[in-house]
């Protein structure tokens, strides 16, 4: 029998069309990029039995087997259940039947840097941020790309998100404990912003310059320097790759907590579902904000939202990009 | 003479309040939060408000050494006509909690400014009469810990030394000052502290009476060139280490009025030894490994008859770039052994 398929309904199970008719790719999601290494043999399993034995690594850090049969979906979906059970309904994701593949392929897998599980800079515990997150938003089907990056050295490339979330810190400045060494201050204006200086033998700290990173926490000798309690983000927003205007993602709200982070994107979802362009195939995010204008985005997604103290909102947006139709800009250097 | 007692947990924690209104208690507090990475806790020396904030479990990052020669402290003020010294902010006496290896190494500290060529530091001596001890018993080694080594496992300079045990807390009481107060809180027991008697890090000690000088220049202290990365927390965290830079403080446009401060210094830190015109000593830091070790095993030991290094182990506890002293010491036995 011919192939009879509703390619809406598989695209929204996480299958793709691809260039090879009748077969399909399935995107696995990996929240933060972290997953129980015996998962993998589960996944391996699935690609070895239903595609060609390969398995791709997405820019996401999730996965991708090509070359399944779509008469085989049904198959892989029942496969799937334990890499679904333990990466999505573990983290709080509502999913009716388990076995029957993932409820959305909108939002993109949330992807996050290793965080301070490991790494020494991390502020924060980003995978389970990333895997917060997903609990929170996922299933939605609206292209919504989010990752969580420890610090501002941003390895995660936060700014190529939609919702680019940099955990930052507090830096707490004990005056009696500091030896007057220098080490923050060489730190900071070697690698950061030179938001220290020395005055007197001690440091002062530039409020309008420090952005949280934390290395005159890690540099100091003596723990003058500690974080202040409370994790603390800054949330970019509405970064983008693409053929039209690829951009960066800027600063929207600085030393906010981790609840005010994650009502921001729940209530873009809203606001998304309220705006989007249905007439397009899928309408990104960052070009429904340039439509309604930041004002409207501003009011709808801060509505209701109890900030913690501290917390500061961009005044203005500007996001560094181009547009792509800059021909006129080249010239010819060889004729053939 | 001494006497021992035993008290229920609830009773020390009683007899601790009772103690809190007369004294100030210090010991090794876990804060929070507070580590160099995120999410990590720092256990340092700190007044403590009440028996459960004794961090009993994990070594201090710091040592108590803060008590008698803080960070950073003002020796006096001036004018331009006269000058004050500085007052401590309380006459309060300090029940220190600490082991055996933090008390001989406060020992060291002792011999540097109050023995050293026959003169006495009176910022440090005041701060150092008014400590009591209480020691920690220390049966078991932390990571690192290599005190047996040093000889600095044992001590007899404790008016009060506790074993906290599950529900109890056994103390052995020497001297007068303190016996009324534990026998009324407890009851009598039998208990003398042991001590630690084998660490799993040992170090062998350079046997030489005196090094021969081409260890000083040798290719030995080279590879400490590049590992060490001068960030001075082996100095910071030592209990022996008691270098400090003095320095003059002018408050506003003033050129007149100020304060003179000494604040910790350290033989690893850049501009330890920098000199007017621009010279300094030991600019490669394998020159100030070498400079630390000989001054930790052999030179205080030349000067006082004992060595300065109490074997806590700190340094390499907190070493960002895992040089460990431990080792480096057995590397150059070992190399003297073998002739160089």
């Amino acid at each position: 029998m011919s192939l009879d398929l509703n390619r809406k309904k598989v695209t929204k199970n996480a299958y793709r069309i691809t260039k090879r008719r009748n077969y399909s790719a399935i995107r696995i999601r990996v929240p933060g990029g972290h997953l129980d290494a015996s998962l993998i043999s589960t996944i391996a399993a699935i690609a070895e039995k239903f595609g060609d034995g390969t398995m791709h690594i997405t820019t996401r850090q999730g996965f991708e087997i090509p070359n399944i049969p779509f008469e085989r979906i049904s198959e892989v979906n029942a496969a799937l259940a334990p890499v679904i059970d333990k990466l999505q309904v573990k983290n709080g994701v509502v999913i009716e039947t388990v076995g029957a593949g993932y409820p959305g392929a909108g939002m993109r897998n949330i992807s996050a840097c290793i965080g301070s599980r490991v790494c020494p800079f991390a502020n924060a515990d980003t995978t389970a941020l990333a895997q917060r997150l997903e609990g929170e938003l996922f299933p939605n089907d609206f292209h919504v790309k989010i990752a969580v990056t420890g610090c501002p050295n941003d390895c995660i490339k936060a700014h190529m998100q939609d919702f680019g979330i940099i955990s930052i810190c507090e830096p707490v400045y004990s005056y009696d404990d500091c030896i007057g060494c220098e080490a923050c201050v060489k730190a900071c204006s070697r690698k950061v912003t030179g938001a220290l200086s020395m005055r007197d033998g001690k440091v002062y700290r530039d409020e309008r310059r420090c952005i949280g990173c934390g290395e005159c926490v890690l540099a100091c000798p003596t723990a003058a320097w500690t974080r202040r309690p409370g994790n603390l983000y800054r949330l970019l927003i509405m970064g983008r790759t693409g053929k039209k205007n690829p951009r960066l993602a800027m600063p929207f709200l600085d030393r906010v907590s981790e609840d005010v982070v994650c009502q921001v994107i729940r209530n873009t979802i809203a606001y998304i579902d309220r705006h989007i362009l249905r007439c397009l195939p899928k309408e990104h995010i960052g070009y429904i904000v340039d439509r309604t204008g930041l004002e409207v985005f501003k009011q709808e997604v801060l509505a209701g939202i109890s900030f913690n103290k501290g917390a500061r909102v961009a005044k203005t947006m500007q996001w560094p990009g181009y547009h792509t139709l800059n021909d006129a800009n080249f010239k010819l250097i060889k004729e053939s | 003479m001494s006497e021992s007692f035993r008290l229920s947990a609830e009773q020390f924690a009683q007899l601790f309040e009772q103690l809190s209104t007369a004294y100030l208690l210090a010991g090794p507090k876990r804060i929070a939060g507070a580590g160099r990475f995120s999410g990590t806790d720092l256990v340092r020396y700190a007044f403590l408000k009440s028996a459960d904030e004794l961090e009993l479990h994990e070594k201090s990052w710091f040592s108590p050494k803060e008590l008698v020669f803080p960070p950073d402290e003002t020796l006096f003020y001036f004018n331009g006509q006269q000058f004050t010294e500085a007052t401590l902010p309380d006459d309060h006496e300090i029940i220190v909690f600490l082991r055996p290896c933090d008390i001989n190494g406060i020992d060291r500290l002792d011999r540097m400014f109050l023995e050293n060529a026959g003169v006495v530091d009176p910022y440090y001596k005041r701060r150092r009469e008014r400590l009591h001890y209480f020691m920690i018993e220390c049966r078991e080694s932390f990571e690192n810990c290599f005190c047996v080594s040093m000889q600095a496992n044992r001590t007899s300079d404790y008016e009060v030394a506790l074993r906290f045990e599950e529900n109890s807390v056994q103390v052995e009481v020497c001297g007068q000052k303190f016996v009324d107060l534990f026998a009324r809180a407890g009851e009598k027991a039998e208990f003398k502290p042991e001590f630690v008697s084998e660490n799993p890090v040992r170090v062998e000690l350079p046997t030489e009476e005196t090094m021969p000088p081409e260890i000083f220049n040798d290719k030995f202290w080279d590879e400490y060139d590049s590992r060490c990365i001068a960030c001075g927390r082996c100095n910071t965290s030592c209990v022996t280490c008691s270098c400090f830079t003095t320095t003059d403080l002018f408050y506003g446009d003033s050129r007149q009025c100020g304060e003179r401060r000494r604040v910790w210094d350290g033989c690893h830190l850049d501009g330890f030894c920098d000199m007017a015109g621009g010279h300094t000593f030991r600019k490669d830091k394998g020159e100030r490994m070498r400079f630390k070790t000989f001054h930790k095993i052999y030179d205080f030991r030349k000067r006082f008859g004992v060595d300065m290094c109490v074997g806590c182990g700190r340094c390499d506890d907190v070493c960002p770039e895992y040089i460990s002293f431990s080792n480096c010491i057995n590397k150059l036995s070992a190399k003297l052994k073998g002739g160089l």
